[in-house]
């Protein structure tokens, strides 16, 4: 039997997770969907900014969707591709800003 | 023998049409998707199982939605494609034009018979469309028998050929005469524009769009309206034209200091080149059944194929200019292709639309035709 993680036939059956919680369900799916609606940003704004944190949270079903989303908003791959380096770029200097708790402790410790 | 300005892109284009080449049509190529009967073929053999009827046959999925038949309503536009030469080659033509395409341009009888049938059908607007349909050498002489009887007319126009210099004079012509100008420009940015349209597409075509703006187009006056229309370079659905066209505008303004009246926001149809494409790209399957599962039944009472009568180069009939291109002529009860010669506003009331799976470009999501989104 082969069996693996991440199956891409789950992204467009996502409405399933409803069953054990039909309730909280609909109502995450509500929220969600109110979340995307053009608003004091623009959809297409808010599919970038998604597209960046499928990134970060490094989301294979999250990239695909905001990929596709971030296409069909009118954005170009010159624009996704800078909303993936503004994730790139928090996810490196959130490593290198610990890099300060380092250089800290390391002055204390040294002469 | 072959002509001294025939260029060596082995298309048979000539130096007299000059614009930006992304591919060459599939007709100079000889493939075998050129023929309808191949398109189709393709269409038929994918998997459908979504839509209302879940069937995949689109007059079923029509009748699913509670429409017992599909037929014209209000005869409104009267589309005119005046031939299949232009001077640019984009990826996904769904007329497969190209600068090769010389032999069918519409003639000057044939000009006349649709300016009588014009006449008799009632409808308020002229679609003009091609091929660049500027290319036309009938193409000033119709424009100005359409205006002097009152109609409003459209130019379908690709831009780049206003910066060709024996037609840098038809924005100072469009203004005089009150054409609306509606423009494919895929993407207010360069990187998708040149890669659907060709290199050098962008560059051009903003020349074109200032010069449009020089003569009066792009400022809101109803005389001059420059409309804009965006289709997805690739494999995905137009998004709200509403949310693009306040974008674009702020764009174009921005980055450019460029303006329009409106944006249109098209689907692709999966058909000639664009099918081409999809065929190489093995995207067939996903796009169609993206379309179908998009299946809109508040598309269907604006499709445009209800209020659009569309005329080939050689005068035939047709519900659009994508059925024109698959060859479904409209055909009178012996089963002779109609005429605009013979053109009866009656007969085309009556007769039932005509449908195949490319249709679903139509009915999905908020719906597409030449007037851009429906719903």
């Amino acid at each position: 039997m082969t069996m693996s993680y991440y199956k891409d036939d789950q992204l467009p059956r996502f409405g399933e997770i409803s069953e054990g919680s039909p309730k909280l369900g609909e109502a995450f799916f509500s929220y969600y969907g109110k979340v995307f609606e053009d608003g004091a940003l623009s959809a297409r704004e808010k599919s970038l900014i998604a597209l960046a944190v499928a990134h970060a949270v490094q989301c294979p079903y999250c990239i695909d969707a905001y990929t596709s989303d971030s296409l069909e908003k009118g954005a170009d791959l010159e624009q996704m591709t800078e909303a993936v380096h503004v994730a790139v770029a928090i996810r490196g200097g959130a490593s290198l800003v610990h890099g300060m708790q380092m250089l800290d402790q390391t002055r204390r410790m040294t002469m | 023998m072959i002509e001294l300005d025939v260029l060596a892109g082995g298309d048979g284009a000539t130096a007299a049409v000059d614009g930006p080449r992304r591919t060459t049509s599939m007709r100079s190529r000889r493939v075998p998707l050129t023929e309808p009967a191949e398109q189709f073929r393709l269409l038929a053999e994918v998997p459908v199982g979504s839509g209302p009827s879940g069937t995949g046959e689109f007059m079923r999925d029509v009748h699913a939605s509670g429409w017992s038949d599909l037929r014209p309503d209000k005869l409104e536009i009267f589309q005119i494609n005046l031939g299949k030469l232009c001077n640019m080659t984009c990826m996904h033509c769904h007329v497969d034009s190209g600068p090769d395409r010389t032999e069918e341009v519409m003639d000057r009888a044939t000009v006349d018979a649709c300016l009588r049938a014009l006449e008799a059908s009632g409808a308020h607007t002229v679609d003009l469309t091609g091929g660049a349909p500027e290319l036309n050498p009938n193409f000033e002489y119709l424009v100005d028998a359409c205006v002097s009887m009152g109609k409003q007319v459209l130019d379908r126009c690709n831009l780049t050929i206003l910066t060709v210099p024996r037609f840098a004079h038809l924005p100072e012509f469009f203004a005089e005469r009150g054409v609306e100008v509606v423009c494919s420009l895929p993407h207010y940015r360069k990187l998708g524009t040149d890669a659907q349209r060709g290199e050098g597409t962008y560059a051009k075509s903003l020349k074109a769009l200032r010069a449009l703006n020089d003569a009066g187009y792009g400022a809101g006056d109803p005389k001059r309206q420059l409309t804009l229309v965006t289709n997805p370079v690739g494999a995905f659905l137009a998004g709200s034209q509403s949310s693009l066209e306040l974008e674009w505008k702020a764009a174009l303004a921005q980055n450019h200091d460029v303006y329009f009246d409106r944006l249109l926001a098209l689907n692709n149809m999966p058909m000639s080149r664009y099918l081409e494409w999809l065929e190489q790209r093995g995207s067939t399957e996903a796009y169609l059944n993206r379309l179908v599962s998009a299946f809109n039944p508040a598309t269907i009472s604006g499709l445009m194929c209800r209020n659009t009568l569309s005329v080939d180069w050689r005068g035939f009939l047709y519900d659009c200019d994508f059925n024109q291109q698959l060859d479904m002529v409209l055909s009178d009860d012996r089963g002779e292709p109609r005429h605009v010669s013979s053109f009866s506003l009656d007969a085309w009331r009556n007769h039932d639309i005509m449908t195949n799976r490319h249709c679903y470009g139509c009915t999905a999501g908020a719906g597409s035709g030449c007037g851009g989104a429906i719903t």
